[in-house]
């Protein structure tokens, strides 16, 4: 049984690995916070694969409730930030935008 | 038991793919948004249950109780996951991230 629980903790990390494409590429800043929330509920899951994987759910239970907690401060809190400031460019691109403009 | 929970765990891994597949092919924010929140909810129940399923194959006390922390997290991860997702959504409406149509090309 450990051994399909290990095909599957490698299925998922594939999964990670491939969603991490749109965290690096992704065309704005919303983006790459959909990418991390994402991988972040992905990695929950995976944490309680490993847990079973080495017979000791009771301790990684608690490292899973953890981070979803986590994912879902960080993903709040970023897009929060993003709210306020009304706009999803960084300051280094709305420079060049006015130097490109002078 | 073990059955249960193979079936299980080979769905959950199924919607995550999906989803996986959705957030990278879609042609715009909202669309991705749309495939990411609703499959990863899913997905993450099913794993959670299957997990759950699996740990009351020996019932003991702290078995048990390690099951009902599992559940309590898949009902975190229930209410908390639509809840990143609509603040997400309600961002991009805000700031203007622009739909795609059928004007704007493949990608946006």
């Amino acid at each position: 049984m450990a051994d399909i629980f290990m095909a599957f903790g490698i299925g998922l990390l594939l999964l990670i690995l491939v969603s991490l494409y749109r965290v690096v590429t992704g065309p704005t800043v919303l983006d790459r916070i959909l990418g991390g929330n994402v991988i972040g509920s992905q990695t929950t899951v995976l944490l309680l694969l490993i847990g079973l994987i080495y017979g000791n759910v009771g301790m990684f239970v608690d490292i899973a409730l953890a981070y979803a907690l986590l994912n879902f401060i960080a993903t709040l809190g970023a897009t929060k930030y993003f709210l306020r400031r009304r706009s999803v460019h960084l300051d280094s691109d709305l420079q060049e935008g006015k130097e490109a403009a002078e | 038991m073990n059955v249960i929970t193979i079936v299980l765990l080979t769905l959950g891994l199924f919607f995550f793919a999906v989803g996986v597949v959705g957030i990278l092919r879609f042609p715009d924010f909202y669309t991705r948004m749309h495939a990411a929140g609703k499959c990863d909810t899913l997905a993450s129940e099913l794993v959670l249950l299957a997990v759950a399923l699996y740990n009351l194959s020996d019932p003991s006390l702290g078995s048990v109780l390690v099951s009902i922390k599992i559940m309590m997290i898949a009902g975190f991860v229930f209410v908390a996951s639509p809840t990143a997702t609509h603040a997400l959504t309600e961002a991009a409406l805000v700031v203007g991230v622009s739909p795609w149509t059928r004007k704007s090309g493949r990608r946006s």
